[in-house]
């Protein structure tokens, strides 16, 4: 609409484009920062003596004779074997989506096609179910885990990630598969299929975007994990991010802290390639369990 | 279906119970095996202590020297007592009242020993439980209005700038909230650090060179709610974002022909349109924030700053693993998440009443 009456005066334009581009600023600058930094040495990344060593890379250049260096990469990923960690949360990562989605997708939509009174009251415990704090059930797996001795695996880890999924599943998917009119399977059962039937060949085939942003959901759920893979995953067995805490806890001694700082970049570009191409679907996902409430 | 009878037309659009029953029974089953008794087993475990070891008293006798009683440790015994009853002795209560959890017995003494308020204040935040609830009740009821006010004028922002613009700034406002939050506490973390680029400019701003995070709790729990910020508005920011779309635009014209500025028109067209997606934000804020940890962790904040889950997480790691004063904590936690979902749950049922 370009109404006159629409224009806005060129001071009030200018104020918001500099208040969004501080905003971006300020939301991605940490990123860039970090990633800049992680081809410095520690002296300069976390430089005592002068700030723009961060920028020059001085020391960086006095010990390896250039600005940048991969020895914080090498070191994370070879000598403390972060490639390890990154195999296992991979591993999560896929069987946490494949199985959240299987059952997620049978429950999702079973609870938008049945008009019965409990399936109110199954989202209503889904919803009470996801508002507890993942770690205060960690209190309640520890020892049956370690009485059937199960603790510290990475099969027991992903059903206890699909499970803590469940709920967020559910409410989502719920949400999606009403928008997909109940007149298609209905008919399809007119027709002489049976429940499953109409889901299999009429509802599955239109309902990958629906299950395709969810599966980002349980994906970046089970990839940005800390407080339960921490606590059900034994040393050998780390995923990414309970390794950097880990990092951490051995580095800050030893002064090898750059290895958490090239750990943390590798660690974050899967999910910046994640929103680059995802972007359309993370926003519809988030907006989808807002419209429904 | 084995039905015998055919069945009616009517009856099959509907979704039958037993087929309804298959459906759901895989997930209802993770969520009955990992989340339901869990939660019983951690009500189990809080009324249950370790058990103590078993005492012997065995005399051993020297001639001359005499008979001496001592009392000794019962290795096996008290194996196989731990091995029979995993779960500990029964001790009622007495977790949740002792000193690392509500203190019951403190309480009464400080209450009455003191004199004025601030005292009362200042010891009970001596006291590790309330130290935990003061921070995590500040962080939530903090950070979550201040999330809101944030996401709010990003979004009318970015509605506002040219289209051109509009998907590149959508991207770099998800990263905060979409990249691993151990991750955002760390990098914000190093920025912040006093030997960081932001931390030696306030040094340098203030010209107080000792001036860092560690050494203070005030300003460790200022960056911690930065943090909280930072990470969660780019989520209002969204919902609010997609709100805009669906503006009555009817509305909006006619107030423009009514003469209404700008000023006016958000506030009382805009804001209540988005009234519902600010009730909603505020709730998931609020649980989200409530469970406030992994900034901890990244921060390294556990001397200025404890929330409840940290408490939690600090018993359960480690070389003692302190489970039954875990699941005090774990217990007392959702007591407190079951308070701030109530409202939640009463509009759910409202609005399903009004529906049928």
């Amino acid at each position: 609409m370009a109404l006159r009456i629409d224009r806005k005066p060129i001071s009030l334009k200018l104020l918001i484009y500099f208040l969004i581009f501080s905003w971006v600023i300020i939301a991605a600058f940490p990123f860039i920062w970090t990633v800049w930094g992680s081809f410095k040495v520690e002296l300069d990344f976390f430089s005592i003596a002068d700030w723009t060593y961060a920028l020059t890379g001085e020391r960086t250049k006095a010990e390896y004779g250039s600005p940048f260096t991969g020895k914080g990469y090498e070191g994370a990923w070879l000598d403390n074997y972060f490639w390890r960690n990154a195999i296992n949360t991979f591993i999560i990562c896929f069987f946490v989506v494949c199985t959240s989605l299987t059952i997620g997708t049978l429950g999702g939509y079973a609870l938008s096609r049945s008009s019965y009174q409990y399936t109110f009251w199954l989202l209503v415990i889904a919803l009470i179910f996801r508002a507890m704090p993942p770690i205060t059930l960690v209190a309640g797996y520890m020892l049956p885990f370690f009485e059937w001795n199960i603790w510290g695996i990475l099969p027991t880890t992903i059903i206890v990630l699909v499970a803590i999924n469940q709920p967020f599943t559910l409410w989502m998917l719920h949400s999606f598969f009403q928008n997909i009119p109940k007149e298609l399977d209905e008919s399809a059962k007119v027709d002489g299929c049976t429940q499953f039937e109409a889901f299999r060949f009429v509802i599955i085939p239109a309902m990958w975007p629906g299950v395709i942003t969810t599966g980002l959901f349980s994906f970046l759920l089970a990839y940005n994990d800390f407080a339960v893979t921490s606590m059900l995953l034994a040393e050998n067995n780390r995923t990414m991010v309970p390794a950097i805490a880990a990092f951490l806890g051995t580095t800050y001694t030893e002064g090898n802290i750059m290895f958490a700082v090239a750990a943390v970049v590798s660690t974050t570009i899967p999910l910046f390639l994640l929103v680059m191409f995802f972007q359309k679907q993370i926003v519809s996902g988030l907006t989808a369990g807002a419209v429904k409430g | 279906m084995g039905v015998n009878r055919p069945p009616t037309l009517y009856s099959r659009l509907f979704m039958r119970h037993s087929t309804f029953f298959w459906f759901v029974l895989p997930t209802a089953t993770a969520m009955i095996l990992f989340i339901a008794l869990p939660i019983i087993s951690v009500l189990l475990q809080s009324v249950h202590a370790p058990h103590q070891a078993v005492l012997v008293e065995v005399e051993t006798c020297t001639p001359l020297v005499g008979c001496t009683v001592e009392t000794t440790m019962d290795q096996e015994a008290t194996k196989a007592l731990r091995d029979s009853q995993p779960l500990g002795r029964f001790v009622g209560l007495d977790i949740f009242f002792d000193r690392g959890h509500l203190a019951v017995n403190e309480i009464k003494k400080i209450i009455n020993n003191s004199n004025t308020w601030n005292e009362i204040f200042t010891q009970l935040s001596n006291l590790p439980f309330y130290r935990a609830m003061a921070f995590t009740l500040t962080f939530t009821f903090v950070v979550t209005p201040f999330v809101i006010i944030f996401g709010f004028f990003i979004a009318i922002g970015v509605n506002a700038i040219s289209s051109y613009f509009k998907g590149l700034v959508i991207f770099f406002s998800l990263l905060p909230f979409v990249v691993t939050q151990l991750i955002g506490a760390l990098v914000l973390f190093w920025m912040i650090d006093s030997r960081g680029i932001l931390g030696s400019a306030v040094q340098w701003i203030t010209s107080d060179p000792n001036l860092s995070l560690k050494a203070s709790t005030g300003v460790m729990w200022l960056s911690l709610i930065i943090y909280g910020i930072w990470h969660a508005a780019p989520f209002a920011f969204v919902i609010f974002y997609a709100g805009l779309q669906t503006l009555p635009q009817d509305q909006i014209e006619a107030a423009k022909i009514d003469g209404a500025s700008r000023y006016q028109q958000i506030r009382y067209i805009v804001i209540p349109h988005l009234f519902p997606l600010i009730t909603f934000v505020a709730l998931i804020q609020l649980m989200d924030n409530f469970r406030v940890f992994e900034p901890i962790v990244g921060f390294n904040a556990s001397a200025h700053a404890q929330s409840l889950s940290w408490f939690i997480f600090n018993d359960l790691g480690g070389e003692t693993r302190q489970l039954s004063s875990a699941a005090a904590s774990s217990v007392l936690t959702i007591i407190g998440v079951s308070i701030l979902l109530f409202p939640v749950l009463l509009r759910t049922w409202r609005d399903y009443r009004e529906q049928t």
